[in-house]
């Protein structure tokens, strides 16, 4: 039932970054460009909760004729990313037979993935690297516009170093995207945008894949992530401010009844020292204590 | 009122977004005063309305979504056209005078537009305005796409007058956010009414009420023959001999997936067409109803005496997908399920939104986090302070509620905590005043924090009474929180500059070990609107951090790990582009590692 000869005629672009980045203006872009040669588009994007720094998408749909606003899942021609990890969390919308997978390497970590405060922990930020991601698409490029578009002057047009990978997926003439790009962007910077434009058509005809782990784990003595924190309170020299129940970042201090400081929870101390040196009366040292085991 | 043609714009298309499109209706449509109160996924339409010439339309920020509508409504006794815009959520501090209005009619249009949000993208339910519009019991339009979005809000003034009762407009995120070509027309000369001096339509004294309760209840039929012969209720013939019957935004999901099938899409879900439903339910001997969140066409078909199916198959929770709808097609057997290559799985970096660098409401919930109080929250950007790092806020239920439900916990007698309510500026406006009275009159022991950054910000920057500022960006009176706590009976007020984290500290303290209520207003501007702060960046120390990071419990954007380390921990670094020097992580800092960054 049905044909999908309308469907096929509809070129699906995802749009991806984080709240700042200019998401909005790389898929205007493409919208005028496609409304300019007399497509029927639609863009599609959420605002609201997204402030700065919060994940950001935008659907951009074109041809004779389009139905939904947003794209199915497992049906985007393009998925295009301004950050790394935004890439890999919108993986699932790419067509996985015939799509084309383009992304930046720059990565945005959140202080939300700085929340582990143990010691020699890595940052929780995606593992998957370029070349897994290739391998998994029909068509992949992965590069470090940031560094192209640093290299022409302005590390802010790595938007554009992307837009000209995302032409030579699309049939649009060279001039069109140009001339549409000229009046997107601020007039100061219209000649470096056009460079990173071409730099982008260029980079894509000798494409290489970017080595290496996407960030590196800190290198922590064995011996020191062993270490088990005590807190060793003083309780006649505690009067009791509070100085360091507030401060505490993980929350393991408390006071008592008597209005002196007690260890509430002591497996959640990370040993960062900011209630000893917070402390105006010298009550709270932390020892660093091997456990017998690893001393040995 | 005066109102002018336009310069002819024949025939021109432009990609509007939908809400953009509603308020070109609105103002094609000679509607000639306009009045909102700002939410996502709404705010946009009064925005543009703001946009039209002012000598044409009156355009206004209302305290709150009641106000909005009693504003409107004053304009349609006058004769003039009138529409208020606002989220699904706030059709319920409206819904109040809605009940009454629709036994009183309309003299001229009174169009009430309604952005619901199915999935929530930016908001705390997903309730669905169509039963609204039943439960009211006035007639909802349901458009599709933006040039709908434009067509319907422009009928909906003709429709209010000719069958005279007001109309609502649902849109929803996905309509009000979607960019699509539309082709605009003219504005239609509308000539003011005046007002109808009618004292048994106008006054809702109970003997007039009951008098227009029957002419409520016949509206139903008669606005749902309407539908039957319009046009707008339209049957796209297909193959097979399953018909679907959708409306609004599930449509194009339905022509995405199967563009093939049996289609009546409808204009409205209430009330029905029901001669074109029976019809067409007669010439398929299946009925599969699409429609986004409750299943009111399908409950209203099942009535009917229809047989017909729905939410066997399409969710009642979320917003409605290509892939969503796909699946339900497969479920019930329509179609089958594509033998494609599975998609990539994908991996998710958590990366939620959060508060801005330098943003005052940071240092505000540091203040109340160090006191360990019980913290009612409400409707804001800082409702972002209940995730962590800051994790500050205990409770958060509805525009205005934080007030009354620090009255209520401490009226229980059971909470041992200092309780705190936090409230910004403009929501305190919109409904927080009438229960801190309540709390003055009650004796009640809470501290209130009033949060001043001088914008309505989580929408995007309006203003509001606080700000002195119209919509159309004219200076106007301004309220005076110190005096409105005043007056209310408040004597314990204080004022204090957000960034002062020592001085906020110190009022949240003194506050909460006050009998009765103390309000402390945290004040400093938002750092994006209405200009955009920026300040001289600050720099962290390397060589003197001491990895506490004491900073990051900040949760400020800027501040993230560096590469380096000190005693297995990781060092902190503040990114320049982000950071605009508002200093709270140098005041927090406890080897005095943060200072102003070396300019070149």
């Amino acid at each position: 039932m049905g044909s999908d000869t309308e469907r096929d005629d509809v070129t699906s672009v995802l749009i991806v970054g984080v709240g700042g980045q200019g998401v909005i203006m790389v898929s205007k872009v493409l919208a005028t460009l496609c409304q300019e040669h007399g497509l029927e588009v639609k863009q599609s994007e959420v605002h609201g909760m997204a402030k700065r720094g919060g994940a950001v998408f935008s659907h951009v749909r074109f041809g004779r004729h389009v139905h939904s606003p947003v794209i199915p899942a497992g049906e985007a021609d393009v998925l295009l990313a301004l950050e790394w990890a935004e890439g890999l969390r919108w993986l699932h919308f790419l067509d996985p037979e015939n799509g084309t997978f383009i992304s930046d390497v720059r990565k945005i970590v959140p202080p939300f993935a700085c929340r582990d405060r143990g010691r020699g922990v890595a940052p929780q930020y995606a593992k998957t690297t370029p070349r897994d991601v290739l391998e998994k698409v029909s068509v992949g490029y992965a590069l470090d516009a940031t560094g192209i578009a640093a290299k022409l002057g302005n590390d802010r047009a790595a938007n554009t170093v992307l837009l000209g990978i995302l032409s030579t997926a699309l049939s649009f003439p060279e001039q069109a995207w140009l001339d549409v790009i000229e009046r997107f962007v601020p007039p100061k910077t219209r000649e470096i945008n056009s460079a990173a434009f071409l730099a982008g058509r260029e980079w894509v005809k000798e494409a290489t894949v970017p080595e290496g782990e996407v960030l590196p784990v800190p290198e922590v003595d064995t011996v020191l992530k062993n270490v088990v924190n005590r807190l060793e309170i003083t309780e006649e020299w505690c009067k009791g401010c509070d100085i360091c129940v507030k401060f505490c970042p993980e929350r393991c201090l408390a006071l008592n009844d008597a209005g002196k400081v007690v260890v509430k929870d002591a497996n959640a101390c990370t040993g960062c020292r900011l209630c000893e040196m917070l402390c105006p009366d010298f009550a709270i040292r932390l020892h660093k204590e091997l456990p017998a085991e690893v001393a040995q | 009122m005066n109102v002018q043609q336009k310069p002819k714009t024949n025939a021109r298309v432009e990609p509007l977004m939908g809400n953009e499109a509603i308020a070109r209706g609105a103002w094609e449509g000679g509607c000639g005063v306009a009045v909102a109160y700002p939410g996502t996924p709404s705010t946009e339409i009064l925005e543009t309305v703001g946009k039209f010439p002012a000598e044409n339309i009156y355009a206004e920020w209302a305290v709150n979504e009641k106000t909005a509508l009693d504003v409107a409504t004053g304009a349609s006794f006058a004769g003039v056209r009138a529409m208020c815009a606002m989220k699904h959520v706030g059709l319920n501090v409206a819904s109040d005078s809605l009940m009454s209005q629709s036994y009183i009619g309309v003299n001229a249009g009174l169009v009430i537009v309604v952005a619901d949000d199915p999935g929530m993208h930016s908001s705390q339910n997903e309730q669905d305005t169509r039963l609204f519009a039943r439960f009211a019991n006035v007639p909802v339009l349901e458009p599709a796409d933006a040039q709908e979005a434009l067509e319907y809000t422009r009928l909906a003034f003709d429709l209010s007058e000719k069958f005279d009762t007001p109309v609502i407009v649902r849109s929803t995120t996905r309509l009000s956010h979607t960019r699509s070509p539309v082709r605009l027309g003219e504005r239609e000369a509308v000539e003011p009414k005046g007002f109808v001096d009618d004292f048994r339509k106008n006054v809702t004294l109970p003997a007039h009420a009951r008098a227009n309760r029957p002419k409520v209840i016949a509206r139903e039929e008669i606005v749902g023959k309407f539908f039957d012969e319009s046009p707008l209720t339209r049957f796209e013939e297909g193959e097979g001999d399953v018909g679907i019957i959708t409306v609004g935004m599930a449509y194009s999901y339905v022509k995405e997936v199967l563009p093939g099938v049996p289609v009546l899409k409808l204009a409205s879900s209430f009330p029905l067409p029901k001669e074109r439903i029976r019809e067409f339910a007669g010439r398929f001997s299946r009925i599969i109803v699409v429609e986004e969140l409750e299943p009111l066409i399908e409950e209203q078909l099942k009535i009917m005496g229809i047989p017909c199916e729905g939410k066997a198959f399409i969710p009642r929770e979320g917003e409605l997908s290509p892939e969503i709808v796909r699946k339900g097609f497969i479920e019930a057997g329509l179609i089958k399920p594509p033998k494609k290559k599975k998609p990539a799985e994908p991996e998710i970096v958590p990366r939620p939104p959060l508060l801005c660098a330098g943003c005052p409401h940071i240092s505000s919930y540091m203040a109340v986090r160090a006191i360990d109080a019980r913290v009612c929250g409400d409707i804001g950007c800082y409702t972002l302070a209940a995730i962590e790092p800051l994790r500050a806020i205990d409770t958060c239920v509805a525009m205005g509620a934080s007030i009354g439900n620090a009255v209520g916990l401490a009226k229980s007698g059971a909470e041992k905590k200092p309780i705190v309510a936090t409230i910004g500026d403009s929501t305190f406006l919109h409904s927080g005043i009438p229960p801190l009275i309540d709390a003055v009159v009650m004796k009640a022991n809470i501290t209130v924090l009033i949060l001043d950054n001088h914008i309505t910000a989580m929408t995007g920057g309006q203003d509001n009474p606080g700000t002195g500022v119209t919509l159309r960006g004219e200076p106007t009176n301004r309220v005076d929180f110190v005096q409105i706590c005043k007056a209310i009976g408040v004597n314990w007020v204080r004022e204090v500059d957000s960034y002062d984290l020592g001085a906020l500290y110190q009022a949240v303290r003194e506050a909460t070990e006050y009998k009765g209520v103390a309000v402390v207003i945290s004040n400093r501007p938002c750092v994006l609107d209405p200009v955009r702060i920026r300040g001289d960046a600050l720099e962290v120390v390397q060589e003197t951090c001491v990895a506490c990071q004491s900073c990051m419990n900040l949760g400020c954007p800027a501040i993230s790990w560096s590469d380096g380390m000190y005693d297995g921990h990781h060092k902190v670094k503040i990114d320049p582009m982000l950071c605009i020097g508002c200093s709270l992580c140098a005041q927090v800092c406890p080897s005095n590692a943060i200072r102003a960054a070396k300019k070149d």
